[in-house]
This record gives C-alpha cells, sequence and structure tokens, in this order.
C-alpha cells in the first residue's frame, strides 16, 4: 500500500488519559509530593500524578516494551516523555503512586529530575551517529550523570539545574542556553583531501560554509586552500564536503559554558558563558569534566541564594569574582572575538578584584 | 556469531544512572545492525574520534526530507551498518502516548531497522536511529497505514514542538498541544518539502517559563503571556502565611520590578499592574495564590538559533500579545508567519537563518516589509546613533534651498 502523503502527526487526543481528557485547562495548581512525583490538582479537585523517570535517551524497543507494561500496570496504558528526555507515569489513583515507584526502584529505574534537581542532560548524537563530533555525547552524560546523581534523586540544589551536552562546536543540544553547557570543541584546522574534493565537491558551496571566509578556491589545483589563521574549528565546511576531515583525537576534546537559562522568571533569558576553554577527552569515562562539573556545582550550592539559578548567582557576584572564588584560569581563550564580541566588553570602570 | 569484546563500552553500564550501552546491547541481540554499533563505538573509544560518513541522498516519494543518510567509514568492516539512516516521525503533541500507539512503534522498527531509537530528538522528532536505503520507503508505508507520518529535515519547516500545557499546567496561557498539531498540519508541504534557504523551527511554550526553550531552540518562538493583570487569591495568600512561606524575601523581594508588596499585618498581596513585566517569577512560587490574568495568548518571537553561523541569537519580540484562539483556528498566526517566511525566503541567503537575515539587512526593514506593527516593546532601548535610513519619498526632493535657489 501506497503511504498517505501530509496526513500529519497522530492526535493528541487520543493519547491523552481520561483524568486529562476530563480535567484539560483546569488545572488549579501543583506540589512535588516527593523527589521524582508531580501532583496536579485541577479545579475540580481531580489530582493527577506524574512519576518521573531518567532515560539514557538513546534507548531500545525492548525498553519502550517494558515501560508500556509499567504503564499498562499502573496507569491504564498512558504516559508522557518530556522535553528533556525523562519518561512521566500518568496516574489518577494515588494509591498506585508508591507501588509503582517501589517497582521501578526495584527494576533499577531512576526516578527523581523534579523541582530544586537536575533533571537529565539534553545531547547529541556523539560518537554513536553524527558526522562532525569532537567528541561523544551519551559516554559523557553518563559519566557526569553517575557522578551527579545524588541532585538527580533529591531537590537540595539552590534552584533547578538544566545542562546540556553538544558533541561539536555547532552547539546543537541546546548548551547555549544551558545552566551547564558541555561542547565538544576541536583545535584544529580541517585537513583537505584534494582527490576527493576534485571528484565531488561543489567548490563555491563550500567557500561560502566557511562563516569567517578562511577557505578560499585554488583553481590551479581544482581545489581550496585554508588560511588557518582564520579557522575557528567549527567544521561547517566538513558538513558541505567530507573532503574536509576535521576530527583530530589528540586535540579535540571538551569545553564548559555556564549561566544561560530560558525562562522569563526574574531575569532574561541568557546564553551559556565559556569558564573552561579546554579539558581532555578521557574516554571512557571522563574524569576531568565530571570533576570540573561537580567542583562548580559545589561552589553554587555553597554560595547562592535559595532560588537562584547558576547564571543569576554569578551575575550577583560578578564574573571576576566567580573566577577568584573558583579558582578557574581566566585567559585570553575567554575573551570573545568573533562577530558580538563587543557587547561583552567591560565598559566601565567599576569591577571586583 | 562469537561475542565480540567492548571492555571500553562496558564500563558505562556502572553506576546508577540508565546506560545507554545497556540499551544497545539489547538491541543487538536481535539485530546485527546494532551488533555492528557497539564494535563501531569501541572503536570509537580507543581511537577518540568518530566514523560515520553523512550524504547520499536518502528519501521516500513524494517528500523532499525526513530521513537523513548514514554511513559508516569502514563499510568492508562493518557490512551491516554501511547504511546506518535516520528517520524522524513527527511526535504527537506534549509527547502523550498510550502503550498501544508506542508497541506499533517499537513493532514496526523491529520489522525494519536497528531497534534503537531516540526518545526523542531534540526537535521533538521520535528518531529511528539505523536502517538500510531498501528499507526506507517500505518504513515510511507502514508507518504511514499506522498513522504516523515523517518529521523534516532540511531547509525546510522542521517538526514543531509544544509544552505539556493545558493538558497538565496550570500555567498555560493557550492551548499549546491544539496550537502545535493544527498549526503543524496547517503546513504540511513547508515540513515535507523544503524549498526555503535554511531551516525554521517554531516552537509552543505555555508560559514565560518557556519549558520548551523557543526563545532560544526556535525561529518562530511561541511564549504565552496575557495582556492584563495578574489575579491574585487573597485567602490562599494567608495559607501560605499561615504555613510560614517566606513571602516578602522569595518572592517580593525577588520581583524584577518591585511591583509586588506584602502587607505583614493583613497578610494580603498588592500588586502596581503597570509595573509588572508578567516574568512568572510569583506565579511560580505561589501557584495556588497568583494566577496569569484573563486576558491570554502568546508573545510572538523571531530569530532565535543556535551558534552556527554568526553566534547563537535569543529570539526577540515582534508581536508583544497575539490573542491563540482555537475557534480562530489560530488563523492571526497562520497569516503572520507567512508574512514573515516569506520576507525571509525573498532575502534570504542560503544558509541563512531566518534571525541572520534580520541582522544583516535591519529590524526595521523586516517589520515594514513583513507588516508588522512598530511598537517600543520589540526592543530594551532605542538606537543610540543617528544613522536612519530614512524613507526619501517622504521628504522633499526639489533639490532647491529655502529661497528657491537650486542646491
Amino acid at each position: 500500500m501506497a503511504a498517505k502523503l501530509d496526513q500529519g502527526p497522530p492526535n493528541y487526543k487520543e493519547m491523552l488519559p481520561p483524568i486529562i481528557l476530563d480535567n484539560y485547562g483546569k488545572w488549579k495548581y501543583h506540589e512535588i509530593p516527593r523527589s521524582g512525583v508531580l501532583k496536579h490538582v485541577s479545579e475540580s479537585g481531580a489530582a493527577l500524578f506524574s512519576v518521573r523517570v531518567a532515560t539514557p535517551r538513546l534507548v531500545s524497543i525492548d525498553f519502550i516494551r517494558d515501560v508500556c507494561a509499567l504503564a499498562d500496570e499502573f496507569c491504564d496504558g498512558f504516559l508522557r516523555w518530556t522535553t528533556r528526555n525523562n519518561i512521566e507515569f500518568l496516574l489518577s489513583d494515588e494509591a498506585k503512586v508508591n507501588p509503582l515507584i517501589e517497582t521501578l526502584v526495584a527494576k533499577g529505574f531512576a526516578v527523581g529530575g523534579t523541582g530544586a534537581a537536575i533533571s537529565n542532560i539534553i545531547h547529541t548524537q556523539g560518537w554513536v551517529h553524527c558526522h562532525t563530533p569532537a567528541t561523544d555525547a551519551s559516554g559523557v552524560v553518563k559519566a557526569v550523570m553517575d557522578d551527579l546523581y545524588e541532585y538527580f534523586e533529591s531537590m537540595k540544589l539552590p534552584a533547578k539545574l538544566k545542562m546540556g551536552l553538544a558533541c561539536c562546536l555547532n552547539m546543537c543540544g541546546s548548551t547555549h542556553c544551558s545552566d551547564i553547557g558541555i561542547v565538544g570543541v576541536h583545535r584544529t584546522p580541517p585537513r583537505i583531501d584534494h582527490d576527493k574534493i576534485r571528484k565531488g565537491t561543489e567548490i563555491p558551496s563550500l567557500v561560502a560554509s566557511c562563516p569567517t571566509g578562511a577557505i578560499r578556491p585554488d583553481p590551479k589545483n581544482k581545489s581550496v586552500v585554508v588560511n588557518e589563521e582564520k579557522c575557528m574549528y567549527c567544521g561547517n565546511c566538513y558538513t558541505m564536503s567530507p573532503a574536509m576531515e576535521i576530527y583530530d583525537a589528540r586535540n579535540d576534546g571538551i569545553a564548559i559554558l555556564i549561566g544561560g537559562k530560558v525562562s522569563n522568571a526574574r531575569s532574561a533569558p541568557s546564553f551559556s558563558r565559556m569558564v573552561i576553554p579546554f579539558l581532555p577527552n578521557n574516554a571512557p569515562r571522563w574524569p576531568e569534566v565530571t570533576e570540573a562539573i561537580r567542583a562548580i556545582l559545589e561552589l553554587w550550592i555553597a554560595n547562592a541564594d535559595k532560588g537562584e539559578r547558576l547564571g543569576e548567582w554569578v551575575e550577583r557576584i560578578g564574573w571576576e569574582r566567580f573566577f577568584a572564588l573558583s579558582g578557574l584560569p581566566f585567559s585570553d581563550m575567554l575573551i570573545d572575538d568573533y562577530i558580538f564580541a563587543r557587547e561583552t566588553f567591560r565598559t566601565g570602570a567599576a569591577f571586583k578584584y | 556469531m562469537t561475542e565480540k569484546k567492548t571492555p571500553l563500552l562496558d564500563e558505562l553500564e556502572k553506576g546508577k544512572w540508565p546506560s545507554f550501552v545497556t540499551e544497545i546491547k539489547r538491541a543487538a541481540v536481535k539485530s546485527a545492525a546494532s551488533a555492528e554499533l557497539l564494535q563501531v563505538l569501541e572503536r570509537s573509544y580507543e581511537e577518540r574520534r568518530g566514523h560515520w560518513k553523512h550524504g547520499g541522498i536518502v528519501g521516500v516519494r513524494g517528500y523532499g526530507g525526513g530521513v537523513i543518510g548514514r554511513y559508516v567509514d569502514e563499510p568492508e568492516t562493518y557490512p551491516n551498518i554501511a547504511e546506518f539512516h535516520t528517520v524522524r516521525i513527527n511526535q504527537p503533541s506534549g509527547f502523550f502516548y498510550n502503550t498501544k500507539t508506542l508497541r506499533t512503534i517499537c513493532d514496526l522498527w523491529e520489522k525494519h531497522g536497528s531497534g534503537l531509537t531516540n526518545m526523542h530528538g531534540s526537535t521533538g522528532d521520535i528518531i529511528l536511529l539505523g536502517c538500510k536505503t531498501e528499507h526506507i520507503q517500505p518504513i515510511f508505508d507502514d508507518y504511514s497505514e499506522a498513522g504516523f507520518d515523517l518529521g523534516g529535515s532540511g531547509s525546510c519547516l522542521r517538526t514543531t514542538n509544544c509544552c505539556v500545557g493545558p493538558g497538565r499546567c496550570e500555567y498555560a496561557c493557550y492551548d499549546t498541544l491544539e496550537a502545535c498539531y493544527n498549526i503543524t498540519n496547517e503546513f504540511m508541504d513547508e515540513l515535507h518539502r523544503p524549498m526555503w534557504p535554511y531551516k525554521s523551527k517554531i516552537k509552543f511554550s505555555g508560559c514565560a517559563n518557556d519549558c520548551t526553550g523557543a526563545i532560544a531552540r526556535s525561529d518562530i518562538s511561541v511564549i504565552g503571556t496575557w495582556r492584563d493583570t495578574i489575579r491574585i487569591d487573597q485567602d490562599a495568600v494567608k495559607e501560605y502565611a499561615a504555613n510560614k512561606f517566606p513571602i516578602q524575601s522569595q518572592v517580593c523581594d525577588k520581583c524584577p520590578t518591585g511591583c509586588l508588596t506584602y502587607n505583614n499585618e493583613t497578610q494580603e498581596l498588592a500588586v502596581i499592574a503597570e509595573d509588572c513585566t508578567r516574568c512568572h517569577h510569583c506565579i511560580n512560587l505561589m501557584p495556588k495564590a497568583i494566577q496569569a490574568g484573563k486576558e491570554k495568548g502568546a508573545t510572538i518571537l523571531v530569530g532565535g538559533k543556535s551558534t552556527i553561523v554568526q553566534s547563537a541569537f535569543m529570539s526577540s519580540v515582534v508581536i508583544p500579545f497575539m490573542k491563540m484562539d482555537v475557534e480562530d483556528d489560530f488563523e492571526e498566526f497562520k497569516d503572520t508567519v507567512r508574512r514573515i517566511w516569506e520576507w525571509w525566503d525573498e532575502n534570504g541567503k542560503t544558509r541563512e537563518r531566518i534571525g541572520e537575515t534580520i541582522f544583516r539587512l535591519g529590524m526595521g526593514k523586516f517589520l515594514r516589509e513583513a507588516e508588522i506593527p512598530i511598537v517600543p516593546q520589540q526592543v530594551f532601548r532605542p538606537r543610540a546613533n543617528p544613522y536612519v535610513f530614512w524613507a526619501q519619498e517622504d521628504l522633499d526632493k526639489s533639490g532647491t534651498a529655502l529661497d528657491g535657489t537650486a542646491l
């Protein structure tokens, strides 16, 4: 049978449990009775319980079937995913909440991620499936979340903490607007395979793909040349042509950016800022990365006011103060020299030491 | 097949966080492709580099996107993943599922592919990770028959996404689930047949907390808000006070405009309506006592994107308040985005997101040509230079001095 074109996504209305259909748009307030559980109360008095469980995002169909079996047993077959790749089991019967949690824990599921907690790391494909990765994604996430697990299953942070991981400088995976962004970085220019370019690369497109104009046509060679001083190692050219190999195992690694947020609460949405330009790619457990993130997290916990997001805290005390407190070295690598650099320069004579 | 060892990946099965390695191993029991993925990934861990190539045109009849070609770089060594393409399936609004639907997704994927998925991709799709070229059309045929459609890829409207909205959230200022569903269906052609300078994303968040990250992660960000004044239930305020909730320090002192005052004696909250910027902080902290106003809708912001090519952009306000009513079929929104896309399609360069086109050509030009009313809410502050591009046709072009002599 030929496929139906343009029929659109499945209708969400068929996916909603009866309690949601009955109370749609009538929710009055919510509470977090314990870590990993949300209780939403309707104007009608009805209460919906959501039990939140972590996933590694990359999951097998067997995992999804396991989850379905639990949803059938405890939730009349209804559940949802969150934008941060967690699962929420939706229960209308409060008596089933604790039995579900006990079953989940017994089966090794991680329950948590609500309120003032870390709730999973949004991430990219990394070595599993990406063509320009400077690091793995899933493995770094696993290492970091193993280390910070206590902050997933409890709610003892000053505020919620959202993390993202991008496996290259494109900064997919929401790293540009996360409290902590883990970003894979290349640090050396692409290596040109002239034969491959001659065989099948559209040279004008390749030249145009470079954000800094570092790539010039080389008509004599029917290829291109790279002005290495202008290259910022973004890998955009490799996406345009596989002849521009950018990976470099001895020099690729990870940068850490902090302080982003998307919510408008209290302060405007903001981008994360680089505080560590490079950490080595020490697979399989990335100890330098997990240690660096834990240190930043503990500093925030020790110093922030209640309810203060990581970036709000740093903005309050000042970035120069953050570097003094954290002991992280400040260098020219942290001073912006790209298109909008100027708005980051201090244009006043008031600052701290 | 002899079991090949993966000592580095095995390290990532330890610890409390759920392991993706365990998941690949589970898929590998049934899928030779997943077994080879494990091998090539172990090699990546040894060599600290990726082994995937992109490119090659893969797709289904009638569409220009929805499938992303992926190939391993040593097909002789790993024949089962020589082709290992991604299929994007458009998710239901709010990522709500019944188990029947999920089992259908699993059964079809077991029949045709690696058995590995991402639930979900960052844009929102259900990601089916790894299939051969010859399976792509049958995959689409089968999923289509089961009521699914492909998501977007390439220079098109990407799969839209929304927060949980009125399905489970008291903060929702408009019906994000219905808006996402209705508007996705309206723009099927734009989603399935790439025709623009580059990709364009829409995300629907029901309130200023922006749980989809619309402002930073979509070209057109639809963020719920209200036009009138927050509503305060003074009895509920008294309950918070009785429970020793720190209203003054946690709510009033943190209000960015200082528009909220608490009277400790009467235990009542008061708001200076015209000073409130609707940031949502007080509602987040006292949801039982404070709620949005009655005149609800959304702020429309444009231009958000991540870093590549010209730095990351936050979306910025183009329409401070728009009604987002199901009854009107979201007509005003649809008309507006059509004008916005049309302007970008005419003016944008290849691989230029709309935020970059606006930055290159000017916000004033964009607003004028897309016929969007110009209001002070669109900027933090006005320009600090005198370089206005005056409309010359509005000026005296007689070419004479005040005494009538030629200039």
